[in-house]
């Protein structure tokens, strides 16, 4: 489904992000990358939503070269992409039910299903009750969640989150993976990237490790090993 | 398409509605410009008035002898009007020149009385108006050619008044003050425009994380741009109702402090008579900021 095929990412000042990467993720796979902070993580995951563009190589989404997308079709690529980040990227101005339905509506859908699918959505992280609420008016955890609600939505095929339990505290970063795992449960691919040793070895599923830019380790059923 | 406009406009005016100090901010900066483009238009008007009436006062002023005939006046103004500079004759007769002077000074009975005794000393009088103040010069050499071709009788003509040096310095002064308005007029409104655009790129600026959001989740570049386009257009929309209800006590400010002045209009009645389009200019300039300036400013968020 995702394959990087031996990709590098160098910037200006000739710092190394990316060192000629290559593996694949078949449909379906609950894929967490480790590393340590400036390792790369998140580099990777900004190049599968076309938020940057490799120095060298290729990134491919099924058998679409991802960075030979014009700007008008990465927008479609980014509705069958849920992404959830660490510091949330909420939009402040609304509420959780408008959050959700903001990218139901970016992507086209009707009114009648917005009005269906968010609160059902919304069930499935266990925030029913605070759909009308601002996200300054909610926890850290909550705000995740309502993050999470609105990368499932629209149904991708891929769910990616960067660090996403990075400022939550254990109970939270708990929750959320269980959700992750629900949502790996019914079909969808899910790339994670964190620093939380306790995540990576309870979820007992594959893990790729990078260091300055390169893949050291690639486990089936991986430990948090560096 | 129909239902990503209702949504466009729904988000906007939520979004106006829910960012109070940031859509004030644009309030405040469209009113002062639209201000700026109210008042230099009153005042464009107000100038324009009051340099046209003071070119109607300007005329030459042609008395006859008391034993010219009247029909001798009336063919030569026949013939001023015949002439492409002149714009109108008026005619008065030696009877009106009586009147005129008694009215004038009829609480002096000395003059008054002396008068009667004289009986009407006064000649009929033409005023000559011209179309443009820089063609006295030809009127007032045909008029002088006219009484010498008169021959023996010395023609009918008694005195010929036309101030020459006064006209001259009047256009003057006309010409510069125009020119020197218009200057001022185009530096004023150019820097609220300047300073408007670039308010409105501050407050997509403090937008610009939600616009990378946006482009995360998969909207397409118009449709993060509408509801800002939506703000624009509010905004500069009430923003030209404030300044038309602010002009008014203005208006009425600058009429009293002028009422003395020569020749001017009367700047309350001409604000109401031209409210519908004063207004129209104030929200058509007030959208026209508004939306240009989000649309230019939003543009360089969308890169993402």
């Amino acid at each position: 489904m995702i394959y990087f095929d031996k990709v590098s990412k160098k910037y200006f000042d000739k710092s190394v992000a990316l060192d000629n990467v290559s593996f694949t993720i078949e449909p379906g796979e609950f894929v967490s990358v480790v590393g340590h902070s400036g390792a790369g993580k998140s580099t990777l995951l900004k190049m599968i939503l076309a938020e940057e563009k490799p120095s060298a190589g290729k990134v491919f989404f099924e058998s679409v070269d991802i960075h030979t997308l014009g700007r008008r079709h990465i927008p479609t690529l980014r509705r069958r992409i849920g992404s959830v980040f660490q510091d949330f990227r909420l939009l402040p101005h609304k509420t959780a039910f408008e959050n959700i339905a903001f990218t139901m509506e970016a992507a086209g859908r009707a009114e009648d299903e917005i009005e269906s699918d968010v609160p059902h959505v919304l069930e499935l992280v266990g925030l029913d009750d605070k759909m009308w609420n601002f996200p300054f008016e909610l926890s850290g955890g909550e705000r995740q969640r309502v993050a999470i609600a609105r990368a499932i939505v629209n149904q991708p095929d891929l769910l990616i989150a960067d660090e996403p339990t990075g400022n939550l505290d254990p109970l939270s970063t708990h929750e959320i993976i269980e959700i992750f795992k629900k949502i790996n449960d019914i079909g969808t691919t899910v790339i994670l990237t964190t620093h939380n040793k306790g995540v990576i070895d309870k979820l007992g599923k594959r893990v790729i490790t990078l260091e300055k830019g390169k893949i050291i380790r690639d486990d089936k059923e991986g430990r948090y090993v560096i | 398409m129909f239902i990503n406009l209702k949504r466009v406009i729904r988000s906007g005016s939520l979004n106006f509605w829910r960012n109070g100090s940031v859509a004030l901010a644009s309030i405040l900066v469209l009113t002062t410009t639209l201000l700026v483009i109210g008042s230099l238009y009153l005042g464009s008007a107000f100038l324009t008035s009051t340099l046209a009436s003071i070119r109607d006062r300007v005329d030459i002023s042609v008395a006859f002898k008391t034993e010219a005939e009247e029909s001798a006046v009336l063919a030569l103004k026949k013939d001023l009007e015949q002439l492409p500079e002149v714009k109108t004759v008026t005619y008065s007769s030696r009877e009106q020149e009586l009147a005129d002077f008694r009215k004038r000074h009829e609480d002096n009975a000395l003059l008054i009385q002396s008068l009667e005794e004289v009986g009407n000393p006064f000649g009929a009088r033409l005023s000559i108006l011209a179309i443009n103040p820089a063609q006295y010069d030809s009127i007032s050499r045909f008029l002088s050619n006219y009484n010498e071709n008169a021959g023996v009788t010395g023609g009918i003509i008694d005195q010929i008044s036309f101030k020459k040096d006064i006209i001259a310095k009047l256009l003057a002064i006309i010409s510069t003050s125009q020119t020197i308005g218009l200057a001022i007029s185009a530096l004023l409104i150019l820097l609220s425009i300047l300073v408007t655009v670039n308010t409105i790129s501050l407050t997509i600026y403090i937008a610009r994380e939600e616009i990378s959001v946006m482009r995360l989740v998969g909207a397409n570049n118009s449709y993060i741009r509408g509801p800002f386009i939506v703000e624009g257009v509010i905004a500069g929309g009430i923003a030209s109702f404030i300044s038309i209800v602010l002009l008014y006590p203005s208006v009425l400010w600058v009429r009293n402090l002028t009422a003395g002045v020569y020749g001017g209009i009367d700047l309350v009645s001409f604000y109401i008579s031209h409210f519908g389009i004063l207004f129209l200019i104030l929200l058509g300039s007030g959208i026209i900021l508004g939306t240009v300036s989000s649309f230019l400013a939003i543009g360089r968020y969308l890169k993402v």
